[in-house]
């Protein structure tokens, strides 16, 4: 907007320092958007990690883990309600103490263009992904209005790509304190708007945290009965 | 949200309406008369009076708002109004580009600017109504005795007590400059009662959430039973209507011409940018007939000016309680010091005052200007003492350490500015390493001077500033402080010393 903006951490208001050096000179840098220090706040998911839903393997105990799987993408798998729905979840970060405050800023407090810290990164890992579909986990009517925007669709739009509204909520989001069997065995939470074509394609759905991948599932689960070909998933921190 | 106008009433729209508009976008808005049959809702009244309040900080239902809208007993303003082509914070006067953003707004269908600066009180964009009080004032019943307290004041706070109470009964504007240690809220209960008594509505204002804490059990003592509302993020009083607040600056962001007397504390505390922000905050707060009083330690040079060449009412308390002077700080070259830590090493009469200390058995504060030098530091001194602690801001133990400095467990403290006002610890000597840092300000000098020597019985201490380069702020911070002292006796209120 304002090319003074770039100057400023989009998080702390720090100045930022320009990359000088021969990077700089050669290449077109992109704009940067966060300091040093926040970007380095920024834990990225690397190392051995669950084949499903990419939680890393290390720092956790054998007994959460089967081979190449998690124990919750396990016991998901070997139900055959569920099995197979979601193909795989990529999560860019870490929920650190760091991400959790700037979540929290971005959802509740509803400050909007703290999206744009993602955006680079989230392009990167859907130009990997290609799918066909960007679909954001919908909130309900009430919930939209109080936060003035769908944090998944604001995650998607500000990296440029266009959200697909293809599901609505049918149950109020307030799950997280239901417990497991309850989820699981909960009625499916979305409904399907059924004004695109999905045969053959490939999904991706998109939100802000992964954390018991039921809210996932139960969506993924809609999209391949309506005929994805493959239903995959991206969100910024697990 | 969208609205129309109808009647001359403004009335909610749909996204869809092509007539509505963000409320921004409304050229005037009108306020309908007060229709003095309207039945309206108590809570409400105690809820808004003097406040700016969002939608969804109103426990209420949108349609009993509206209504007392439409009857006059609310009023609707915009949360971001425009002088020119230029967006204004209504709620925060913020009016700087980069603290501007905007989103593609589900409330009112359109690219929705907000304001980034003011957005943990809850965000206000171009489609957010302030919402506000328009009906008669709440009722407040006075108790027989206002005042409990009956403490003895000094002469210094004295004189300064009846100074504040008449500028509070005048509605004008003081500022009292207390030396660290001279007891400045006793100065203000006085006027406060007085304020009381002719059942006005009175704040005190301070930066820091700490303070807020300490000083509400001490008014609640001084005046049990006027009801005292404390106010800081998170705080359960937010929607009490009291006579009395109590709450951080921030706090009050939520009110509007709400008081008829602030008592801004520490005035001194903050970034110059970040004062003109909460003095635009307190101007939205006081009525526009009101007191105004100013607490603080260090007024910054451009006050001080304007105190000695008349421009500004103020009283001085330069004496502390105990009525010995102020410890004067000393200076002291030590070279390049930053250097010296890069190879693990302090400059030696640094190292020379630390070690007289620890001998001696006497606490101390050591100041750095920044954290990894600090840390550097700590390992070197640590061959002293391995009891030796260093805290900063983000310090998850900050707590648990300051105790221990108080019940002596820790012979030699290492911090960063954040001890700098606030915390007392009744007998220690003070050392700034680096005071060439421009971290340390005047104001900043003088604080950290005003930790040593505080109580009675150990009215003394040491205060020294090692530096590569005297400052003028340094010079500055030590003028400050002698001329409190200098005062002190000319008035009378500093016992001689044998
Ligand atoms: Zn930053
Ligand atoms: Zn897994
Ligand atoms: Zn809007
Ligand atoms: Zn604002």
């Amino acid at each position: 907007m304002d090319f003074s903006m770039q100057n400023r951490c989009l998080n702390c208001y720090e100045f930022i320092l320009p990359n000088i050096g021969w990077r700089a000179i050669f290449s077109v840098e992109k704009e940067q958007l966060i300091c040093q220090t926040c970007e380095g706040k920024l834990e990225r998911i690397e190392g051995e990690q669950c084949r499903i839903c990419s939680r890393p393997f290390q720092n956790i105990d054998e007994k959460f883990r089967r081979g190449d799987l998690c124990h919750d993408c396990f016991r998901w798998e070997e139900d055959p309600e569920w099995h197979g729905y979601l193909e795989r979840n990529y999560s860019l970060f870490l929920y650190n103490d760091f991400l959790k405050e700037i979540i929290a800023k971005f959802k509740f407090r509803g400050d909007y263009v703290l999206a744009k810290i993602f955006s680079e990164f989230l392009k990167k890992r859907l130009t990997e992904i290609t799918p066909d579909i960007f679909v954001p986990i919908p909130l309900s009517k009430e919930r939209l209005y109080e936060r003035g925007f769908n944090q998944a669709s604001a995650i998607l739009l500000e990296a440029g790509y266009q959200p697909n509204h293809l599901l609505s909520r049918i149950h109020s989001e307030k799950q997280s304190k239901k417990s497991r069997s309850e989820r699981i065995h909960l009625p499916q939470v979305f409904q399907f708007l059924p004004d695109i074509q999905l045969a053959g394609k490939k999904v991706v759905l998109v939100d802000d945290i992964y954390t018991t991948g039921s809210t996932l599932r139960h969506a993924a689960k809609l999209l391949k009965e309506a005929g994805a070909a493959s239903v995959q998933s991206l969100t910024l921190a697990r | 949200m969208r609205f129309v106008i109808k009647n001359n009433v403004l009335i909610p729209g749909s996204n869809t309406d092509g007539n509505s508009l963000p409320i921004s976008d409304i050229p005037s808005i009108p306020q309908p008369p007060q229709n003095p049959n309207f039945p309206y809702n108590n809570d409400l009244q105690l809820l808004l009076t003097g406040k700016q309040l969002l939608l969804e900080d109103i426990p209420i239902a949108f349609q009993e708002v509206q209504s007392h809208y439409e009857n006059g007993y609310i009023t609707y303003r915009k949360g971001i109004h425009y002088e020119g082509k230029k967006p204004v914070c209504t709620r925060c006067g913020n009016k700087d580009p980069h603290h501007f953003a905007s989103y593609p707004c589900s409330r009112c269908g359109e690219t929705c600017l907000y304001c980034r600066r003011c957005i943990m009180m809850g965000r206000i964009s171009e489609c957010t109504p302030l919402i506000g009080w328009n009906g008669p004032v709440p009722d407040t019943i006075l108790p027989s005795k206002i005042k409990q307290w009956q403490g003895t004041l000094s002469e210094g706070q004295q004189v300064a007590s009846d100074h504040v109470t008449t500028a509070i009964q005048q509605n004008q504007e003081h500022l009292v400059w207390a030396v660290c240690g001279a007891g400045k809220t006793e100065v203000l209960f006085a006027g406060i009662e007085a304020a009381l008594a002719a059942k006005k509505r009175i704040c005190i204002a301070t930066p820091r959430t700490d303070v807020v804490l300490e000083l509400t059990p001490r008014l609640k003592a001084a005046f049990p039973e006027i009801k005292v509302a404390s106010l800081y993020g998170g705080s359960e009083d937010r929607h009490l209507y009291a006579p009395l607040t109590i709450a951080t600056t921030h706090q009050l962001l939520r009110f509007y011409h709400a008081f008829d007397a602030i008592i801004l504390d520490e005035v001194d505390a903050f970034p110059y940018t970040v004062e003109e922000s909460l003095q635009y905050a307190a101007v939205q707060a006081r009525k526009p007939n009101s007191a105004m009083i100013y607490l603080t330690a260090t007024p910054n040079q451009k006050w001080q000016r304007e105190c000695w060449t008349g421009k500004r009412a103020f009283t001085t308390i330069p004496a502390r309680f105990h009525r010995h002077p102020l410890p004067v700080p000393k200076f002291e070259w030590c070279g390049n010091w930053q250097k010296q830590l890069q190879k693990s090493k302090l400059p030696p009469n640094v190292l020379r005052w630390i070690t007289a200390r620890i001998q001696s058995n006497k606490q101390a504060l050591v100041f750095f200007p920044h954290i990894p030098l600090m840390e550097k530091a700590l390992p070197i001194l640590r061959q002293l003492d391995p009891t030796i602690e260093s805290v900063h801001a983000e310090d998850p133990n900050r707590k648990e350490k300051v105790q221990q400095m108080r019940s002596k467990g820790i012979p030699l403290l290492l911090t960063t500015t954040i001890l700098e006002r606030g915390v007392t610890f009744p007998n220690i000597d003070v050392a700034v390493v680096g005071a060439e840092d421009a971290i340390f300000t005047e104001s900043a000098l003088v604080q950290i001077a005003g930790r040593a020597g505080r109580s009675k019985d150990h009215p003394d201490g040491v205060v020294t500033y090692f530096h590569y380069g005297k400052t003028e702020e340094m010079v500055k911070a030590r003028k400050q402080i002698v001329l409190m002292n200098r005062e002190g006796i000319k008035r009378g209120l500093l016992d001689d010393k044998k």
